[in-house]
């Protein structure tokens, strides 16, 4: 009986549009919110911060942005990497250039670096679509990750070839580097990943979300009912890469530490986006979580369950997770188009009606 | 001749034959395009399963070995015999066809009347599983393959360009090999969709689904046996690559350059798929050729989808494409 919307008054315009009409989820939000900044950093090893929790997070803001791209535009990428690459490179220029920058601000700057990259290869997107501009968008991840192996301005003219983080630190506390502590990676990436989520759903139920919905829907007709492809699309590519390239900066500054575009970046890491994506829900919010989260405990549940549990070979094992996530990636399309997300909302209306079957 | 004219020349006869390549790769995207409206991603992880499925075929490796080893705690590895080149070919083109039937009774079949996206995602999936199937079946380590194609710097090209230019060009014997069975491959597609029933059978449905279902057609069993064409050609991309550089996992990336060469020539054009491919082998290496003291060198691996990026801003239905009309 607690997930009723009865009894739930809404007084203004404001209460009536709010992202969670029904009481027990604004409850769960609350408490998800309070858990995650108040309970989590207590009991948060460094073990699981870093094989999961933080990836988890940083996963989390990509995936959202591919989302935006995919799932709201219906504009396929395949370079979310090479972005994430721009949003890394941008990070490390910055930083090295203006020590005295606030590393958050350098973090956002990052984005807004990437969203310009990214305008500049949506540009194609206005003539082309579905698998075309796929192609394009590996002209991206191919060139982009060459332009940052070979010319030796992106990496400062490091003889290895590599860019890695300097240690910055903010307000007393030191937030990247390698004498980082985990708690405070971990509300660096929390403290992004809940506002870029709190942007991304207000963004995507807004005018900017709609008219990027009747892009994905049909683009000649919007086009006929007065949606501006061009605006409409380039925003589109704009906010993604923002999105994808602060996931970038973060698995490069707070994360990794130290990268190598081809390797950190590579087309691999695209896919693996682009399949959270799908496996959490197009079109959803709260998929481009549960996407991320899956894909990011999988394998790691796989090595403890293979590796450890039954010592087979570590390369077994992760050929064996290739073909599971390959295998997912196709039942997930066949069962359900639209993911999880899609099977907590069936379980919702489920949960209003109980026990009632109707 | 000057010697950067003929360098350049070297470069690009060198280009055509990996061109050759990437076009066989482009065909077997075409076929199944063609006849299904299906972009199959996973047309170059086929190639590179049905190349590891030769390699242990002809070495008598057991399937499964390290997964059976992990699980039993044995430690079988390989029958202990070799099988001639020919079994090998023949039965990997059985496993080539069961894999097409596969495909389609567990993925098409539940995907009819899916958005194109949707399906392209969906071979996506596909690449990954197949992807994960072949490394472990055969073992992820990177193989020899050997079906007694000749290799090698091939002298006749030497001596004759030597008494022509006076300088020798260094071609590998097996590019030449490639080229013949391109062209026997290609010729023996045109005179099997133009001559046979089947084939007939198999253009009606490319040119329109509900007209061919209407007069008899199956659709099911056409898409079983286009993939299954595919699956040989990737056989035939797989056994190329494999003689030329091994049986890994890089295979199925420069399948990837088969996306280009389709933009180039087209997704529905047989000749633009080899055109295109020939294109982008040639330019490729010209551009690396000229460039390389300019901008560095490696530029392979972007310059055709950048040249893609370019076609698609002007022509975006290739050189050899139709017309692409979009109705509201």
């Amino acid at each position: 009986m607690l997930y009723r919307e009865a009894g739930d008054f809404k007084t203004s315009y404001a209460s009536d549009n709010q992202t969670f009409p029904i009481r027990f989820d604004r409850a769960a939000y609350w408490v998800a919110i309070a858990a995650a900044f108040l309970v989590v950093p207590m009991v948060l090893g460094d073990y699981w911060a870093n094989s999961i929790v933080i990836p988890f997070l940083i996963y989390v803001i990509a995936a959202l942005g591919l989302n935006i791209l995919i799932g709201y535009t219906g504009l396929l990428s395949l370079g979310t990497a090479a972005f994430m690459a721009v949003g890394a490179y941008a990070t490390f220029k910055l930083t090295t250039a203006f020590p005295g920058m606030p590393i958050y601000i350098v973090f956002l700057l990052s984005g807004l670096v990437t969203s310009a990259v990214g305008v500049l290869f949506g540009l194609p997107s206005l003539k082309i679509k579905g698998f075309y501009l796929a192609v394009a968008t590996l002209a991206a991840q191919f060139f982009l990750i060459w332009l940052f192996t070979r010319v030796e301005w992106f990496y400062n003219y490091s003889p290895t070839g590599q860019i890695s983080m300097p240690e910055r630190s903010m307000f007393g506390v030191i937030i990247t580097g390698a004498s980082a502590s985990s708690t405070a990676v971990y509300f660096t990436c929390l403290i992004f990943t809940v506002a870029m989520a709190w942007l991304a759903r207000n963004l995507t139920r807004g005018t900017m979300g709609r008219t990027w919905m009747a892009i994905r829907d049909m683009d000649i007709a919007a086009e006929i009912i007065g949606v501006n492809p061009l605006i409409a699309k380039l925003s589109s590519f704009a906010v993604s890469s923002f999105f994808v390239g602060v996931a970038g900066a973060l698995t490069f500054g707070v994360y990794l530490g130290a990268a190598e575009a081809g390797e950190a970046f590579s087309i691999n890491k695209s896919f693996l986006v682009l399949f959270m994506v799908i496996i959490g829900g197009l079109g959803s919010i709260l998929g481009s979580f549960l996407g991320a989260a899956f894909l990011v405990v999988l394998p790691v549940l796989l090595k403890l369950m293979l590796v450890d549990g039954f010592g087979w070979p570590a390369d077994l094992a992760r050929h064996l997770e290739v073909m599971i996530i390959g295998a997912l990636i196709i039942v997930v399309l066949i069962v359900e188009p639209h993911g999880m997300a899609a099977l907590w909302r069936t379980i919702k209306e489920k949960l209003r009606l109980w026990p009632f079957p109707h | 001749m000057s010697d950067t004219v003929l360098f350049a020349l070297e470069a690009g006869l060198n280009g055509l034959t990996v061109g050759i390549m990437y076009s066989l790769v482009a065909l077997g995207f075409v076929l199944i395009f063609k006849a299904s409206g299906i972009f199959n991603f996973a047309q170059g992880v086929m190639a590179l399963f049905a190349a590891l499925t030769l390699v242990g075929f002809q070495t008598g490796q057991v399937p499964f070995s390290h997964l059976i080893n992990a699980i039993f705690g044995a430690h079988v590895s390989d029958f202990g015999f070799t099988m001639p080149a020919f079994l090998a070919i023949i039965l990997t083109v059985v496993v080539m066809v069961l894999l097409a039937l596969l495909i389609e009774r567990l993925v098409l079949k539940h995907l009819v009347n899916q958005e194109p996206i949707i399906l392209f995602m969906a071979t996506i999936g596909l690449a990954y599983f197949l992807e994960g199937l072949g490394d472990i079946m055969w073992g992820a380590e990177v193989k020899r393959l050997d079906v007694g194609i000749p290799q090698g710097m091939s002298s006749w090209v030497d001596e004759t360009t030597y008494n022509l230019f006076g300088y020798g060009f260094y071609i590998d014997t097996l590019s030449l090999w490639a080229l013949l069975i391109a062209a026997v491959l290609v010729t023996g597609l045109v005179v099997f969709s133009q001559y046979t029933k089947q084939g007939r059978a198999l253009r009606a449905v490319a040119d329109d689904h509900q007209a061919a279902l209407s007069v008899g057609i199956s659709l099911r069993f056409i898409w079983v046996l286009t993939w299954s064409i595919a699956g040989i050609v990737a056989l035939v991309a797989g056994i190329m690559w494999g003689s030329k550089s091994g049986v890994q996992f890089s295979l199925s990336l420069i399948a990837l350059k088969a996306l280009p060469v389709l933009i180039l020539g087209g997704f529905t054009s047989i000749p633009g798929a080899i055109v295109g491919g020939l294109l982008i082998g040639v330019g490729e290496k010209l551009f690396d050729f000229f460039m390389q003291p300019v901008i560095g060198g490696a530029t392979e691996n972007w310059f055709a989808y950048m040249l893609a990026l370019v076609f698609l801003l002007f022509r975006p239905q290739g050189l050899f494409g139709e017309r692409i009309i979009e109705r509201v």
